[in-house]
């Protein structure tokens, strides 16, 4: 009972009226991130305080009115109701947002972007290739690989034509 | 406002139900596939090529084209 009374105080948001002694020296300021928020989310669905806080004059009858039979609230006003304690319905809040155009652009950029710090990198950072990339030497390995029949059976010698000193057609 | 109860339990069963033998046929398939498309026809090649396959050529050419320390070319 007495808890219930309590959920109540802070359902209407009592707490920033309520004041915080503190040993006789005076009134500790309550911040606002310390009061309960309202936020809405798929696997907490029924947050600590209500979403409208102040209501309107049209709101607070809406409210009388709720305390009576629900069966002679029209849709129109059941909806008003939901609306003041939430912000957004399931269907809305789960709705999907279209950021990740936004995402997906950035990433082509940036890699983009590093492409082109890359291609820099090539032209002034690097200096030569070990002289085992040179053509002739290149050739020589080739040569090499064959005389010692490299994967003759499914692989590179295998391509290679013995007979007739060429690669297979 | 009188929606049908949703399925509460079972959940899990259900779908396994219906994912589970797709995900063997699959399997099986894709097993079969790569037994098809390349483990026979590389036990093909082998074969193919051990058919024909004469040692004492293939050592001679090696050995003249220098590759082996322990055999030198015949001219050396």
């Amino acid at each position: 009972m007495l808890a219930t009374r309590v959920f109540r105080l802070v359902g209407k948001r009592a707490l920033s009226t309520s004041i915080c002694l503190r040993g006789g020296h005076g009134v500790a300021k309550v911040e606002d991130y310390t009061l309960p928020a309202y936020f809405d989310r798929r696997e907490s669905p029924l947050p600590d305080i209500k979403f409208v806080q102040q209501l309107s004059p049209e709101q607070k009858s809406l409210k009388e009115k709720e305390k009576g039979s629900w069966a002679v609230l029209s849709k129109e006003e059941k909806i008003a109701l939901y609306r003041i304690s939430f912000k957004e319905s399931f269907a809305e809040m789960d709705k999907g947002s279209g950021e990740w155009k936004s995402v997906v652009a950035g990433i082509f950029f940036f890699i983009g972007f590093t492409g082109l710090v890359v291609l820099w990198q090539r032209k002034y950072v690097y200096g030569d290739v070990p002289h085992t990339f040179d053509p002739e030497y290149k050739q020589k390995e080739v040569q090499r690989m064959l005389d010692m029949r490299i994967n003759p059976v499914e692989g590179f010698s295998a391509k290679w034509d013995y007979e007739n000193n060429a690669w297979k057609k | 406002m009188s929606l049908p109860k949703p399925a509460m339990r079972g959940l899990l069963a259900k779908r396994l139900r219906f994912h589970l033998p797709i995900a063997f046929a699959l399997s099986l398939v894709a097993a079969a596939a790569f037994k098809f498309a390349v483990t026979e026809p590389r036990k093909q090649a082998y074969a193919d090529f051990y058919k024909q396959y004469d040692a004492m050529k293939e050592f001679n050419a090696m050995k003249e084209a220098g590759v082996f320390q322990s055999v030198r070319p015949s001219g050396e």
